[in-house]
């Protein structure tokens, strides 16, 4: 009998989902029952972190500063000279960048130290034209006549639709910010190889920086580094290296001794060994990261402009709030299509191989930027003939102001209002029976469960899939929360998530299933995924709230929205990657298609699906988080508020760190799992 | 050695780049998500500029701002509302570093009530008396999915009252009626209005004026009058705390250096205070007439010239 439930899974879920049940109906709910609710022991910590914030930034080693105003020395704390100097720098190289494509002369005001030549001197902005061919023909340099069109039509419809200048600026942030998370992110990576004491200091950063929601560091970032483009370049920073770093790591990591070897054989140095040997060879990894550092920024947009950056996301906050969702839709393309255009260029630089032995003369080596520099002086003076043919101020030739291009808002703004006519009402029947039966009965359970309930069934989960270790991990996490004040909305928070991820999961199972069918619908619907990874996901929050109200449902179908699409790729590559021998060895032995889908793929591809899964449960908890802007009860509305509180920055920051522990630990219990079943099935 | 140069070097370098945001000395104006504040940022800027100050417009967010404004990343925060934003202002003046620069020339008023659609279909009739709504039949008109049965207030975000407004419903005795739904934005509000208004049905919510429903009708409820100390955050009672709103201020805010630094910029600032009208032509131009923040601005300049002129003066 003990033989049997040591080797069955299902029993020892059972057994322990049986204790669940006993604990969750015996205890009684009385406050002063330490078995249903913990006493809030670590409540001082948001105080603490916020005073840690404040004496960093207003007490501690200070430095006495000139202020030329007060004409005195004034006390500042080193530490915020520091976080400043950053700023400056970050805004010098973001305004730089935005003068060479969007004019200007601010940057020359830093070298002549007068404070108006910014006013004198004046840089104009490049012609439309200009950039669009310039963009055509980096891409024809980069690859080919592909990446050229798709480069100069990217470029060609953010200027027509009049969202040229918000392009830019958000364009010039992410030059800036995309270099720096792919050079910190390498660097990091590379000392985190080198040195196994510096790998596991650096796991639990990542892994919170990762799940940390945007909106709980906002206020420290503001604070530290003050608002404006580059308070959003550092936020973006935050949360776009982790991904670079680990998989620079496990690029390098991959790579066979042999390797190695032969690099030392040639006689490397250490420095060339790594530049010229190991990174070359770890390139597929480092690309993926380079293609996730550039998604994550894009990403970041909409959020990085509550803390200044200009730009597309505070067009998109501004078009929301006056509910032109087409508007929004509109400028949330252009976002798609800067991401997808910046993503294909950095692969193309990447794999072009250099020739070493090509004998070029001048005009060969330089015929692209020669090209460039022609047109350029074409777009000057085609842009100085528009002065002639437009009147009335705007030169259409030289730059189309915003809202004043074409627009296709009329367009998705009756849409929007067909989709509601159609079927508002069957959605409203169904949302208020999702509500009555499953949402309010499912929240009102989670709220019911005693603590000791709870722990029994995340620690019983850690210990039935990862043993003692995994058990003790994901409870310690929990328990960080179970001792705060904060414990009841914990638990609104996990019920919304376990909600939404459930769907989503189901969701992206059934569709990547669907689509791994063949190679067509493959690309197609990893191009799907692409978009909806960097369409901005506070477009959701408008059109859902027409449809379901301020409602629970709201927020769970824009959660579901924005976190299927990791299940739906991880499904599709993981499914892609069975080897097709695989699949002529099963059609040999006489099976369906759906038996082969269920029980060959789908056992195979288990593990990078749950690694989907993982990611889900990310992107929905940070989603979940989002919709306090549709309104909620749980933590997130707290994280959300905090911004205006006193002690705001610590508060949000430590609840932030409670969803980042909720993340970590069913983080925890998938990737042991998914670990498990790779070495049973042999891959790795 | 070397890395010991190339150390120093990276400092040196930061901090001459630390010159930058001062060298310029540039007037920084938040701008939020809504027309009317960003085109009387626009506004502000422009006047500063004929005055001779640089000026950039920095996208913030409505309370954090204060923050800024304090520590002096910004140099204003120039539409703050008292119901919505007196706690952060006055949070960031207790700190020290942030100064009242004066309010505006007109009387805000924020308060629950409800689209006039609501009243012309009668779902609750005697309504925009308070006393309408202890009729159980009315507060069913509002009910949601989520409400269990009772009628539902849609207020702004928690963090812009606190418990006021259900302690109002206790206060008023009509709680078992009626219940407080809490909206995570002011976009929740809008995107709330537009939905009801497109299903008919009913709906109570926070609302503020002057605003851009003023012109599609909107009637703010009677509750008992407000008297100070009423509310129990106030030193009030149960008894108490049915009261209404107060009718309220909108402020201007500034770094406490902003005087020095740029002295006729803020002779101009806290002298400039714009009334009701001026304001809904602001949102106007840009709402109705499709105008740019910009242009907006530029028009709105050109038609209050001799006003603007006095102010600088």
């Amino acid at each position: 009998m003990i033989n049997k439930v040591n080797q069955s899974r299902p029993i020892q879920f059972g057994i322990l989902f049986f204790v669940f049940l006993i604990t969750y109906f015996i205890i009684p709910h009385s406050e002063n029952n330490y078995l249903w609710r913990l006493p809030p022991l670590l409540k001082a910590i948001p105080n603490l972190i916020q005073s840690l914030l404040d004496n960093l930034m207003f007490e501690w080693f200070t430095i006495p500063v000139w202020d030329p105003v007060w004409q005195e020395y004034e006390d500042k704390t080193l530490f915020r000279q520091i976080t400043r100097s950053i700023s400056s720098s970050v805004l010098f190289l973001i305004i730089f960048v935005r003068e060479i494509i969007l004019g200007g002369a601010k940057t020359l005001a830093v070298f002549t130290s007068d404070a108006l030549s910014a006013n004198k001197y004046y840089w104009p902005a490049l012609p439309w034209t200009t950039v669009v061919a310039g963009a055509a023909i980096l891409g024809y340099q980069l690859q080919g006549i592909r990446l050229a069109l798709l480069a100069g039509l990217g470029f060609f419809y953010v200027s027509v639709f009049g969202q040229w200048e918000p392009s830019m600026q958000t364009l010039s942030f992410i030059l800036i910010s995309a270099p720096v998370c792919f050079i910190l992110g390498l660097s990091l990576g590379i000392w985190g190889f080198l040195s196994k004491n510096v790998e596991a200091a650096l796991q639990p950063i990542l892994n919170v920086a990762q799940t940390l929601p945007h909106f709980s560091y906002l206020v420290p970032v503001l604070v530290m580094f003050g608002i404006g483009d580059h308070a959003g370049a550092i936020a973006t920073i935050i949360f776009a290296t982790p991904p670079m770093v680990r998989l620079t790591i496990l690029g390098l990591k991959k790579i066979s001794p042999d390797v190695v070897d032969s690099g030392l054989m040639s006689g490397c140095s250490k420095f060339q060994l790594m530049f010229r040997v190991l990174i070359p060879t770890a390139r597929r990894d480092i690309l993926i990261g380079v293609n996730q550092v550039i998604m994550q920024c894009l990403a970041m947009t909409v959020i990085a402009s509550f803390i200044g950056a200009r730009g597309l996301g505070f067009n998109l906050k501004v078009a929301l709030n006056n509910l032109k969702i087409g508007h929004a839709a509109e400028i949330g393309i252009c976002v798609v299509i800067i991401a997808v255009i910046l993503d294909k260029m950095s692969l193309a630089w990447a794999n072009k191989q250099k020739d070493y032995f090509a004998n070029l003369n001048f005009y060969q080596r330089n015929k692209s930027f020669l090209i460039f520099l022609i047109v350029a002086i074409l777009g000057i003076i085609v842009a100085y003939i528009g002065t002639f043919y437009f009147k009335g101020g705007i030169n259409y030739f030289y730059f189309v102001p915003f809202a004043k291009g074409l627009s296709i808002s009329p367009f998705l703004d009756a849409g929007v209002d067909w989709i509601w006519e159609t079927f508002f009402y069957t959605l409203n029947s169904f949302n208020i029976f999702l509500l009555t039966n499953v949402l309010v009965p499912m929240k009102n359970s989670y709220l019911g469960m005693p603590v000791i309930s709870t722990f029994i069934l995340v620690m019983g989960a850690g210990y039935i899939i990862g043993g003692i270790r995994s058990s003790i991990i994901v409870g310690s996490l929990i328990l960080f929360i179970a001792l705060s004040e904060y414990w009841d909305r914990a638990l609104i928070t996990a019920y919304m998530a376990t909600f939404a991820v459930l769907a989503s999961a189901i969701i992206g199972l059934v569709v990547g299933s669907i689509c791994a069918q063949n190679k067509f619908l493959t690309n197609f619907g990893l191009m799907i995924c692409d978009f909806f990874q960097t369409f901005p996901s506070f477009i959701y929050l408008i059109p859902v709230i027409l449809l379901f109200g301020i409602t629970d449902t709201s927020v769970m179908i824009a959660a579901i929205s924005y976190a299927t699409v990791p299940a739906t790729r991880y499904t599709i590559e993981g499914l892609r990657s069975v080897p097709s021998e695989l699949h002529d060895a099963g059609s040999m032995s006489g099976v369906s298609r759906f038996q082969r889908w269920t029980n060959i793929e789908l056992p195979l591809a288990f593990p990078h699906i749950m690694l989907g899964v993982n990611q889900t449960v990310i992107f929905t908890l940070m989603m979940v988080v989002i919709g306090a802007l549709i309104g909620t009860e749980d933590l997130g509305q707290l994280i959300m508020g905090a911004i205006s509180r006193k002690n705001g920055a610590g508060l949000g920051l430590t609840l932030g760190i409670f969803v980042s522990f909720m993340c970590l630990a069913v983080d925890n219990l998938i990737r042991t799992w998914a670990d498990e079943r790779k070495k049973l099935l042999g891959i790795e | 050695m070397l890395k010991i140069i190339t150390k120093v070097a990276v400092l040196l370098s930061l901090f001459v780049f630390s010159g930058v945001a001062k060298a310029a000395d540039t007037i920084r104006i938040p701008v939020l998500n809504w027309s009317s504040q960003i085109v009387m940022a626009n506004v502000l800027g422009q006047v500063f500029e004929e005055q001779g100050y640089s000026v950039e417009y920095v996208p913030a967010e409505s309370a954090s701002r204060y923050e800024a404004v304090r520590i002096g990343d910004l140099h204003i925060a120039h539409e703050t509302w008292e119901s919505t934003m007196a706690l952060p202002f006055y949070e960031a003046m207790d700190k020290g570093g942030l100064i009242d620069a004066g309010s505006h020339n007109l009387i805000t008023f924020e308060e629950m009530g409800i689209p006039n659609w609501v009243i012309d279909e009668g779902l609750c009739p005697g309504l925009p008396s308070w006393e309408a709504l202890k009729s159980p039949e009315c507060a069913a008109n509002f009910a949601t999915a989520d409400s269990d049965g009772k009628g539902r207030w849609l207020e702004g975000p928690v963090e812009w009252h606190g418990d006021v407004m259900p302690n109002r419903l206790k206060g008023l005795g009509i709680d078992d009626l009626w219940t407080v739904k809490f909206a995570g934005s002011a976009d929740a509000l809008w995107a709330e209005l537009k939905a009801a208004k497109a299903e008919g049905r009913g709906t109570v919510i926070f609302n503020w004026s002057p605003n851009f429903t003023d012109a599609a009708g909107f009637t703010f409820i009677d509750f008992p009058p407000y008297f100070e100390g009423c509310r129990i955050e106030n030193g009030g009672t149960v008894e108490t705390t049915g009261c209404g709103s107060p009718k309220g201020w909108l402020k201007k805010a500034a770094h406490i250096k902003f005087p020095i630094t740029h002295p006729a910029a803020y002779k101009f600032y806290t002298k400039a205070a714009f009334t009701a009208p001026m304001i809904g032509l602001m949102a106007d131009f840009v709402d109705s007439q499709g105008m740019t923040h910009a242009e907006a601005a530029s028009a709105f300049i050109a038609e209050y010239r001799d006003t603007l002129d006095l102010w600088k003066n």
